[in-house]
């Protein structure tokens, strides 16, 4: 696999340099670790700080996050591996403002012990409070009934949004992990990968896949997925992400939802918008409305082909949330 | 027998030599359960640790503040699952080793059983659930029989390293039920567990150090 790098060991800090100089206006560096990311603008008093991470390669996750209405910091891991303690204690010190600060990342064994033992040191040695909120949005990941033993994928969007969106609203921290988790509890993720991505280090392809084959229920770290099939148009793929998620999250005539179509890195728009057509078609014929929709990437899996369709079941609490107004790097809504 | 720093410092970067050598092959084999980035990943955190012990640990010779150091370099490198893992056995071997600058044979398979004890329980597997547990525990349960039994350490550690390749084996035909990979099923089935292959090489490569420095 060809790729635009220098020394594939320096990728990551070497993206974070380009990313950093890019972005201001934005985002920081902190001195005391360069993985450490946060807001360069004042954020309000008494805000509580929304700290979301992972590993790198998921760009423009997380860093592209950081921004007013969402996340005040990341902790940015190597590629497809969770972040030390250390960035993300650093992060956490950066932008606690005394209300304590909210953890949000995917459903992953390593996340959830780099992350467990921050937010340890940031209790112990600098009395800081902190509340976790994992991600679990991964249909295809656990049956039903298993639901917060999901992974997380592209559904974090929803869920980081939210957090980002409560925080900013100046709620307390009880209330910003309650909103984060009804988020997490109303999203349903279902993806499918066309071809793997390769790491920069060892440029292999993350697994192998026929030109005629697809893989249903892929992860978002180049894992193969739980099925695999022939190639599919994508008005058939789009019925059965769809199928799958309704299936799990029933929705009744007249409820609304958020949409989102995430391109895995390689997908390109023209294929995406041929998904979400397929999607909205099939929505507006079940008589749900379509509140807000996203279609673009948003969290990628480096190169890999494919995409994923998120449904988030709105209340007015969660209609609201969406609409929260959001300036980042990588995601602006007005 | 007696394990000095200097050679403890030298089983560390005999690691690190040999992660080097299977990096590509551990990284193959997490190709069919994970990421592919396993040994990209041990390397990271080895050569962490090698740097470590060429400057801030490079005229030190208490043991335990070694072990602290490279347990604490291990996991800033690598985050990931392996850091913490690894980590917290480092940081428990540190506890048994403390102001030791030359380790005797009870030192020694204390070390192992805090090291993996403490890997235990951070991670929480169990055996048979297709991880690096799969090779450390039997390794330290045999480890403990025979230092028991009355075995000297070197011939006791020696069994326990047959203990751990025979677990490491056994993890081929396991369905992952820890990490990433249970996300396949039984699709995990017929692969060797990455960490547990690079746990072996860890336990293998301690044999060899003691075996030589026995000879010397």
């Amino acid at each position: 696999m060809k790729k635009l790098i220098n020394n594939p060991q320096h990728v990551v800090d070497e993206m974070i340099e380009g990313y950093v100089k890019a972005y201001p206006e934005y985002i920081k560096q902190r001195n005391e670790n360069k993985r450490s990311l946060v807001t360069s603008r004042q954020t309000p008093d008494n805000k509580v700080g929304v700290l979301i991470g992972g590993g790198s390669g998921h760009e423009p996750a997380f860093m592209g996050y950081i921004g007013d209405g969402f996340a005040d910091g990341v902790a940015v891991g190597n590629i497809f591996a969770s972040p030390p303690p250390d960035p993300i204690l650093e992060t956490t010190k950066a932008i606690d403002k005394g209300t304590g600060v909210i953890y949000l990342y995917g459903n992953y064994a390593g996340d959830i012990m780099n992350f467990d033992m921050a937010a340890e040191l940031a209790d112990l040695e600098e009395d800081i409070r902190v509340e976790t909120v994992l991600v679990t949005d991964d249909v295809a990941s656990v049956a039903k009934g298993g639901e917060d033993q999901r992974r997380g994928i592209a559904g974090g969007f929803f869920v980081f949004k939210a957090a980002g969106a409560a925080a900013a609203k100046g709620l307390p921290l009880s209330e910003v992990v309650r909103i984060a988790k009804k988020a997490n509890s109303h999203t349903r993720t279902m993806g499918v990968a066309l071809s793997p991505c390769s790491l920069p280090q060892t440029g292999e392809p993350s697994f192998e896949l026929g030109e005629s084959e697809m893989e249903i229920g892929l992860g978002i770290h180049g894992e193969p997925g739980v099925e695999r099939g022939k190639v599919q148009t994508a008005n058939d793929v789009a019925d059965r992400l769809l199928k799958d998620i309704l299936h799990d999250m029933p929705l009744e005539q007249g409820e609304r939802v958020a949409v989102l179509v995430n391109g895995l890195g390689s997908t390109s728009r023209m294929e995406l918008y041929l998904m979400f057509r397929r999607i909205e078609q099939q929505l507006n014929q079940k008589q749900i409305t379509i509140h807000r929709s996203y279609v673009g990437d948003y969290i990628t899996s480096l190169e890999m082909g494919g995409c994923s369709l998120t449904l988030m079941k709105l209340d007015d609490e969660l209609a609201d949330i969406v609409d929260y107004p959001a300036d980042c790097p990588m995601f602006v809504q007005k | 027998m007696h394990i000095t720093a200097s050679e403890f410092k030298s089983f560390l970067h005999r690691v690190t030599l040999k992660v080097e050598e299977k990096k590509d092959d551990l990284s193959e084999l997490d190709r069919k359960l994970g990421d592919g980035d396993h040994g990209v990943t041990m390397s990271l955190g080895w050569q962490a640790i090698e740097e470590k012990l060429h400057t801030d640990l490079k005229d030190e010779t208490d043991c335990g503040y070694i072990c602290k150091e490279v347990g604490k370099a291990f996991i800033n490198a690598v985050g990931s699952s392996v850091g913490p893992l690894y980590a917290t056995g480092f940081l428990r071997g540190s506890r048994v080793l403390q102001n030791k600058s030359e380790l005797t044979d009870d030192d020694l398979s204390a070390f192992w059983v805090a090291f993996i004890d403490g890997i235990q329980q951070k991670g929480k597997a169990e055996i048979g659930e297709k991880t690096m547990i799969d090779t450390f525990m039997p390794a330290r349960n045999t480890l403990q029989e025979r230092i028991t039994a009355g075995d000297p350490f070197e011939s006791a550690f020696e069994k326990a390293v047959q203990a751990g390749k025979k677990g490491m084996e056994s993890t081929r035909d396991l369905i992952s039920k820890k990490g990433r990979s249970s996300r396949l099923g039984s699709r995990s089935v017929g692969h060797q567990d990455p960490g547990a292959t690079s746990a072996y090489l860890m336990l293998e490569v301690f044999l060899s150090t003691v075996r030589s420095a026995q000879r010397v």
